[in-house]
C-alpha cells in the first residue's frame, strides 16, 4: 500500500522534532525528565498558538505580517486590562478580534495584498501596546498564571498543552465544516463561491478564528512571563510562518496540517535549546536556527518532488 | 404559448453582455424544458459560455431577464439559480485540489451540514459516481490533487448529478468529455439520456459534434453572440451542423503568395501528428479550436530559439502576446518604454540606453504603425485596448528578429486597428519576416500562406493556398469524429 501523502508531509516535522529531542538528551540527558521537558517547551505553547493562527491565514491564501505586534498587544492588554478590570479587558481582545475579522473582508473586497494590510496594521498594534504598557512591566491574571504553572501528574503541562491545541485545531479545521469551507476558499476560491456561499463570511471567520488563536497565544504568554513588554513577541510573526511550513502547510492552495503546525513551532522552540546545549554563542544561534530552518525545508522539498512523482502513474 | 408545454425549468429571454467593445451576448433568447437535452454548438469566442454564465446565475446580464416554472426571477444569482437545481460542470475543472471528495461535496452542497456529515457525504457523492461511472474505482476520501485528469472530470460530473435534498433539475454540461476516454463518455451520454427520460434537463455543450448528435433532442446553435440556428434533433447532420457554425464569410481576396521552395527557417517536430515548419517570408497560421495546442507550440517555438542564460545581440525570434494585460504591457510604463522594451539592446551603448535614439525609434513607430496619442511619454493605459495592441506590434516588429511569433494577438481589437495591422504583417512577409500566426478568428486564417489545423496537441492538416477556408479548417478541427 502506498502512504498517503498527508502522513507523507507530516512524516518530516516528526522526524526532525525526533531528531532534535534525540540531540538534546544527548548533550542534557537531565532534560529527559518532567521539569525538564516542561522548562524545554513551556516557551513552546504561545508559539504553537501563534503557529496555528498564522496558518488559518495561510489557509485563505494570505499571510499576517502583524502576528508578532499583535501577540504583544494582547499580552499587553492581558498583563494590564484584564488583571486590573476583567470586563474591559474581555472587550478590548473582542474588538481586536473582530478588528481581524473586518480586515480580512476588506483585505478581500478590495482585492489587497495581505502583508501590505497587515504589515500596515502591525504599527497599528505595535503602537497600541506602548500606549498600553510604555515600559515592561503589568501583572498576570491569577487564572492565567494557574494554568500555565500547573502540574499535572505524568505528562508536564507543556506537553499536554501542545496535545490539546493541535487535537482541537485539528477538529477545528480538518474535521468541521466551517474548516472544510475556509480550505475550500484556499484551495479554489471560484468554486466555492460557485456553489452559493459567501467568500465574505468564509475569510471573516477564518481571520477571526486566527485572532482568537492569537489572542490565547498572548494570554498564555503573559501566563508564562507573570509580566508583558510592548516587544514581547516581535519574533512570533517569524516563527510562526517558518512552524507553518515546517508543519507541512503551503503558503497557497490551502494546503495545511494543524498537527503539523504545532510540531513545527515545537521543533523550531528546541532547535534553539538545542543550539544553547551545544554551546553555540548566542551571536551564531539565529544564523544556526536558519540553517536548520533551511535543512528541514530542503528535506521537505525533496519529498514534495517524489510525492509528485509518486503521483502521477 | 398556446402548447401544452410543461413550464421551462429555466428562461432567458433578450439577454444581452458587453465586456468592454466586445458584444459576448446579443440579445439571446433560449428555454429549457423538463425533459430536454439542448446540444449547444457554436465556434470558441460564439457566447456559449457567457450564456452559461447567465444560466448559472454567475454573470448578470446588462439587459434581459430569467423565468423559471413561469415565474420571473429577479434578482438572479448564483444562490437562487442553485435553489432551482441549477448545476454547472464547467470547461475548466473547479473543484479544491486540496480537500478530499467528500469535503468538496461538502462545499458544493450547502444544506448537507450538521454533525456526521461526511458519511453522508460520501453515500451521496459515492451513489452518484456509481450510476454514472460504474467500476470507476476512485476513491472518494482520497485528495482530488492526487486524482487524474480524467477522474476529476468524473468526479465533478458526478457532483453536479448528486442529490442531497435539492435534486438537479438543469445540469449544464460544459465540455465534459473532454478529458474522457470513449468508453467514459459514452457512460456518461447513456446517463444524460436516463436523466432526461426521468424528467430532468441538460445543455451539453460539446465540440464533439457526433456527441451532440446523437444525445441532444434539440439542437441550438451560437455565432457572435447571437443563436443563428435552432432545431430539432434530426434537422441537423453533421455537415449541415458544420455549415450552420461557420459563417457565410464575406470571402477576403487577399493577396496570398503562392509558398516559396525556401529553406525553412523554423522547425519543430511535435510528439505526435504532423512537424511544423515555416519559410522565410511566409505567413503561417495555426488554426483549431482554442487550447488545442497552438499557444504552446509558440511558447515552444519560443523556447527553443530564444537564449536561456546569456542575451544574444541577434535576437531569432520575438512574440506578441494576445492576453495584453496579463503578459503584453507594462502597465506603469509610458508608451515609448512600452514599445521599445524589446530592443533596448539596439538603442544603447556601453550599456546606457541612448535617449535620442529611443525617442526617435518612438517617433518613427507613431507615425508607420499609426498610435493615435498625442505624447509618447503618455501612461500605455491612456491607449485604447487596440492601440495598446499596435504598440505590441511596434515593440515586436522594431526589434531585427526575422521571425514574429503571435499569440492570438487581434482578440479585443477593433476591425479598423485589424485591417491595418493585417497590412503591416502582410508588408513586412514581403519584405522577408516569417510570421506564425495563431488565432481564433477565421478571417485572420485566410490572411495566411499556410495554415496549420491543431486538434488535440497536434497537428491535423496542413492547408496552403485556397484551400484555406472555414470550411476546411472546421472540418479538419473537427475530424475525429467524421471518420
Amino acid at each position: 500500500m502506498r502512504i498517503s501523502t498527508d502522513t507523507l508531509r507530516l512524516a518530516v516535522p516528526v522526524a526532525s522534532l525526533l531528531l532534535l529531542l534525540a540531540g538534546v538528551f544527548y548533550l542534557q540527558p537531565r532534560a529527559m525528565s518532567y521539569n525538564g521537558l516542561n522548562l524545554l517547551f513551556n516557551l513552546a505553547v504561545p508559539i504553537a498558538l501563534a503557529t496555528v493562527a498564522q496558518m488559518l491565514i495561510m489557509a485563505v491564501n494570505d499571510l499576517d505580517l502583524s502576528m508578532g505586534t499583535f501577540v504583544s498587544f494582547v499580552a499587553c492588554v492581558a498583563a494590564t486590562y484584564l488583571h486590573d478590570a476583567p470586563l474591559l479587558g474581555a472587550l478590548i481582545l473582542l474588538a481586536a478580534i473582530a478588528t481581524y475579522a473586518a480586515l480580512g473582508v476588506i483585505i478581500y473586497l478590495r482585492n489587497l495584498p495581505s502583508i501590505v494590510v497587515t504589515l500596515g496594521m502591525s504599527f497599528v498594534w505595535a503602537g497600541l501596546a506602548v500606549l498600553i504598557l510604555p515600559v515592561p512591566g503589568g501583572t498576570a491574571p491569577e487564572w492565567a498564571r494557574a494554568v500555565m504553572i500547573s502540574k499535572p501528574p505524568l505528562v508536564p503541562m507543556a506537553i499536554i498543552a501542545s496535545a490539546l491545541i493541535a487535537v482541537f485545531a485539528h477538529l477545528l479545521i480538518m474535521r468541521s465544516s466551517l474548516g472544510v469551507l475556509i480550505r475550500g476558499v484556499g484551495g479554489n476560491q471560484r468554486s466555492v463561491q460557485r456553489a452559493g456561499w459567501s467568500i465574505i463570511a468564509a475569510r471573516a471567520s477564518a481571520y477571526a478564528l486566527a485572532a482568537c488563536f492569537a489572542v490565547a497565544a498572548g494570554i498564555c504568554l503573559v501566563g508564562l512571563t507573570t509580566g508583558a513588554d510592548a516587544n514581547i513577541a516581535l519574533r512570533y510573526t517569524l516563527l510562526s510562518i517558518a512552524g507553518v511550513i515546517l508543519g507541512g502547510g503551503e503558503f497557497t492552495g490551502g494546503r495545511i496540517s494543524p498537527i503539523g503546525a504545532v510540531i513545527g513551532a515545537l521543533t523550531l522552540t528546541l532547535a534553539g535549546s538545542f543550539l544553547s546545549f551545544l554551546r553555540i554563542s548566542p551571536d551564531w544561534q539565529i544564523g544556526a536556527q536558519g540553517a536548520i530552518l533551511i535543512m528541514v525545508l530542503a528535506l521537505r522539498l525533496l519529498l514534495n518532488r517524489l510525492e509528485s512523482k509518486g503521483g502521477k502513474p | 404559448m398556446t402548447l401544452p408545454m410543461p413550464p421551462a425549468v429555466l428562461e432567458v429571454v433578450n439577454a444581452a453582455v458587453r465586456f468592454g467593445e466586445v458584444r459576448a451576448l446579443d440579445g439571446v433568447s433560449l428555454s429549457i424544458h423538463p425533459g430536454e437535452c439542448i446540444g449547444l454548438v457554436g465556434h470558441n469566442g460564439a457566447g456559449k459560455s457567457t450564456i452559461v454564465s447567465v444560466i448559472n446565475g454567475g454573470l448578470s446580464p446588462q439587459q434581459g431577464e430569467v423565468f423559471s416554472d413561469g415565474t420571473r426571477l429577479a434578482p438572479y444569482g448564483i444562490g437562487v439559480a442553485r435553489s432551482r437545481g441549477v448545476r454547472c460542470v464547467f470547461q475548466e475543472l473547479s473543484l479544491c485540489p486540496n480537500l478530499s471528495i467528500i469535503e468538496n461535496t461538502r462545499i458544493m452542497h450547502r444544506n448537507l451540514g450538521g454533525f456526521g456529515w461526511r458519511k453522508r457525504a460520501a453515500a451521496i457523492i459515492l451513489a452518484s459516481i456509481d450510476a454514472i461511472f460504474p467500476d470507476h474505482g476512485i476513491d472518494v476520501g482520497g485528495p482530488v490533487g492526487t486524482l487524474s485528469i480524467a477522474q476529476r472530470q468524473m468526479v465533478e460530473i458526478a457532483m453536479a448529478f448528486s442529490d442531497a435534498g435539492q435534486p438537479p433539475r438543469l445540469v449544464i454540461l460544459d465540455e465534459p468529455t473532454s478529458s474522457l476516454d470513449a468508453g467514459l463518455a459514452a457512460q456518461l451520454l447513456a446517463h444524460v439520456r436516463r436523466f432526461v427520460a426521468n424528467g430532468g434537463a441538460v445543455i451539453l455543450i460539446s465540440h464533439m459534434l457526433t456527441e451532440i448528435l446523437e444525445t441532444a433532442s434539440r439542437i441550438v446553435v451560437m455565432k457572435d453572440g447571437k443563436i443563428v440556428a435552432e432545431r430539432g434533433a434530426g434537422g441537423f447532420d453533421h455537415a449541415s451542423l458544420v455549415e450552420a457554425m461557420g459563417s457565410a464569410a464575406t470571402h477576403q481576396t487577399a493577396a496570398r503568395r503562392a509558398p516559396a521552395a525556401n529553406q525553412p527557417v523554423l522547425e519543430l517536430t511535435l510528439p505526435k501528428g504532423q512537424p511544423f515548419r515555416a519559410c522565410k517570408g511566409e505567413v503561417v497560421g495555426l488554426a483549431g479550436l482554442g487550447g488545442h495546442g497552438q499557444t504552446r507550440l509558440l511558447l515552444a517555438l519560443f523556447d527553443r530559439h530564444s537564449p536561456q542564460w546569456w542575451p544574444i545581440r541577434n535576437p531569432a525570434v520575438t512574440f506578441v502576446a494576445g492576453d495584453r494585460r496579463e503578459n503584453g504591457i507594462f502597465d506603469l510604463w509610458s508608451i515609448l518604454k512600452n514599445m521599445t522594451a524589446a530592443s533596448l539592446g539596439d538603442l544603447s551603448r556601453r550599456g546606457f540606453v541612448q535617449d535620442k535614439a529611443e525617442i526617435d525609434r518612438g517617433d518613427e513607430w507613431k507615425v508607420r504603425i499609426d498610435i493615435r496619442t498625442p505624447d509618447m511619454n503618455n501612461p500605455i493605459l491612456s491607449l485604447s485596448g487596440g492601440n495598446q495592441q499596435k504598440v505590441l506590434f511596434a515593440r515586436a516588429l522594431s526589434t531585427r528578429a526575422p521571425v514574429v511569433l503571435m499569440d492570438d494577438p487581434m482578440r479585443g481589437v477593433d476591425v479598423g486597428t485589424k485591417h491595418e495591422v493585417y497590412g503591416m504583417i502582410r508588408a513586412e512577409a514581403e519584405a522577408g519576416r516569417t510570421f506564425v500566426w495563431y488565432s481564433t478568428e477565421m478571417e485572420e486564417m485566410q490572411l495566411c500562406d499556410r495554415v496549420y489545423v491543431f486538434r488535440e496537441g497536434a497537428i491535423v492538416a496542413e492547408l496552403t493556398g485556397d484551400a484555406i477556408s472555414e470550411h476546411n479548417i472546421l472540418r479538419a478541427s473537427f475530424e475525429g469524429e467524421a471518420a
